[in-house]
């Protein structure tokens, strides 16, 4: 039983902190209009970023400096604007499609950085030496994922909440009439390029957060944890669930890591031993043939977007 | 320093190949395709397949060509295999891209072609396993060209360089000199326009799609032939082939060529003072450098 519990934590709290990245992809996304390929450098920067400045000393590998927990995840959070901020200026005045290829070449220098430079991140056999926020203090390594699932999930709420109230907001309306049709917002004179740069950061940031949670929830990061394959699935989550809609997001979140994580478990229960070697490799045709297929008959994805009322 | 630019150029005669047909893409229907460089995959273990049925049909045909490590089944190979590719693409279009185009949603094309690269790049690891193959097992001894400063080349790389430019030869007079070409850069340029002006743009985006498959097809089977087949050729190829249709300028066959060169050629070069676990990143700092300094590449046209 305590198994059983044991594990629904650890699923729902995973899923949680994916959720939060999806949140900040359909901010890019769903309200701007902006094609993020390289989700996964930003939940690296900021995953890297956490375990950077808060975690122990280590000799093969810069950081260690030890940080306060909040200190050390602003700290990463920060990182992954930063490189949305560079990113942006450079590529958003252009047309769309170079952001997205321009995002992508940034998650593959990340991925590639991450693998190479041993004194930054640890190399291939990536950074460790991070102590749990009051992991001791809490003693039970149970009690601890409970309690750290409890804060994934007011985390999750907080920036739900946020992007409720962003969206709801006048800027809200602009981001949408932005994606909709840039030359009447200009002619109203509002900046497009200046709005689209602040929903890019701030996007960023929210994926810089969620990679700092999965960091804490690890102790650990290797580049393994940020390949491509990582932004597929976030956006997958996002297509499924209805980009546009924070609901759909979460629900796409909790729905891709339900079929991922059943996929796998029922490849590895119940596939030959050969065909064992090839579970991921089913696992992203699955998710390919469901992303293609949403887009086919159901592009809204399961939860629509609603029209909002900005006040 | 001249070894780096051999290799560089030959790196760009394949990445050129698989550049012209992204550009074109890119440029009439709108949408970066991130699935492009699949088709260099599916063009190698296409050639693969076909090579394997050739020898196994016609013993004879296994002899090799001296001084090549090439077969002579492996040459009918290459010519089916990119055919198989075009077709591939076209199939690909008619399932996929033409239905989310008629829905009218542009940016969920971009989408798409993520999720048609993620299920093609999988299936071909299906089907044919995640180890590394090769076209052939004889080992193709290099050619010593200088001493001094040590060059090496082998007689491969010189028939890939050649046909590649053969190939871009051949589909240059096409482009300038028959009427064909004409409609095709008419499309390229502005399809609305070219509709307008009697061109059949269905069936001119079918042509875009097979010739830009076969030569996307062609040009993994050369990459094939002087490095491994593995299905991952197009993940790793992608960044390098959109950087080379950046360099150029979107929709700009002939940049396209420059690029593919430039790219290879810069890629090569930087490994003299990069260490080569960097070399991934060099097309995205190119990219990078491109759209500071001239965002609509060399040959490009500034465009909405």
């Amino acid at each position: 039983m305590i198994g059983l519990i044991s594990y629904l934590v650890f699923f729902a709290t995973v899923a949680s902190i994916l959720a939060i990245a999806v949140l900040g992809l359909n901010l890019q996304w769903g309200n701007t209009g902006l094609f993020n390929g390289g989700v996964a450098a930003f939940f690296g920067a900021g995953a890297y970023g956490l375990l950077l400045l808060g975690g122990t000393e280590q000799a093969d590998h810069i950081g260690g400096f030890e940080l306060f927990y909040l200190v050390a995840l602003v700290g990463g959070i920060l990182l992954s604007g930063l490189i949305a901020w560079v990113v942006g200026i450079l590529t958003i005045r252009l047309r769309r499609d170079y952001l997205a290829i321009a995002t992508f070449g940034v998650a593959v220098a990340f991925e590639n950085l991450m693998r190479n430079a041993e004194w930054l991140s640890g190399g291939a056999k990536g950074m460790r030496g991070f102590e749990r926020p009051f992991e001791d203090s809490i003693g039970d390594p149970f009690v601890f994922n409970i309690i750290f699932f409890c804060f994934s999930i007011l985390v999750l709420l907080g920036v739900y909440l946020f992007l409720e109230k962003l969206i709801c907001s006048p800027f809200g309306r602009l981001l949408r009439a932005i994606r909709e049709d840039e030359v009447a917002a200009q002619s109203l004179g509002k900046a497009p390029n200046r709005v689209r740069l602040i929903a890019f950061v701030v996007g960023s940031m929210i994926m810089g957060l969620a990679g700092g949670l999965y960091a804490t929830f690890y102790a650990f990061v290797s580049p393994q944890d940020v390949l491509p394959t990582l932004t597929f699935q976030i956006w997958a989550m996002l297509i499924v669930g209805g980009s546009g809609n924070n609901q759909g997001g979460i629900l796409g979140a909790f729905l891709i890591w339900a079929a991922w994580t059943a996929s796998g478990w029922m490849l590895s229960k119940f596939a030959p031993v050969e065909a064992q070697l090839y579970t991921g490799t089913l696992q992203y045709i699955m998710i390919g043939m469901i992303i293609v297929g949403m887009l086919l008959w159901r592009p809204q994805g399961l939860l629509p977007e609603k029209l909002i009322v900005s006040q | 320093m001249i070894q780096h630019l051999l290799d560089g150029i030959l790196v760009g005669s394949i990445l050129s190949l698989g550049a012209i047909g992204l550009t074109l893409v890119m440029h009439t229907l709108r949408f970066a395709n991130f699935s492009h460089a699949e088709l260099l995959s599916v063009g190698a273990y296409a050639a693969l397949v076909f090579d394997g049925l050739f020898g196994a049909l016609y013993s004879q045909l296994r002899s090799t060509i001296d001084p090549l490590s090439l077969t002579w089944s492996l040459i009918l190979a290459i010519l089916f295999a990119m055919i198989a590719t075009g077709l591939s693409a076209i199939l690909i279009d008619k399932l996929v891209f033409r239905r989310i185009r008629e829905k009218g949603d542009e940016l969920s094309m971009v989408f798409a072609s993520f999720g048609v690269a993620m299920v093609l790049r999988n299936l071909i690891s299906l089907f044919f396993g995640l180890k590394s193959q090769l076209f052939s097992n004889d080992i193709a001894f290099a050619v010593v060209i200088s001493r001094d400063p040590m060059i090496l080349v082998k007689p491969d790389q010189v028939f890939v360089l050649f046909a590649a430019l053969l190939v871009m030869l051949l589909f240059h007079l096409i482009l300038s000199r028959t009427t064909f070409g004409y409609a095709l850069q008419a499309v390229a340029e502005n399809p609305v326009l070219a509709q307008i002006s009697g061109v059949n743009l269905s069936r001119m985006l079918m042509m875009i799609w097979l010739i830009g498959g076969s030569l996307a097809g062609l040009s993994g089977i050369f990459y094939g032939l002087n490095n491994q087949i593995n299905p991952v050729i197009g993940r790793d190829l992608v960044l390098p082939i959109f950087a080379a249709t950046i360099v150029g300028g979107i929709g700009s066959v002939y940049g396209a060529v420059l690029g593919g060169f430039l790219v290879g050629i810069a890629s090569n070069l930087a490994l003299m003072i990069l260490p080569s676990g960097y070399s991934p990143a060099v097309p995205f700092l190119i990219i990078l450098g491109v759209l500071i300094l001239r965002p609509n590449g060399i040959l490009g046209e500034a465009r909405s």
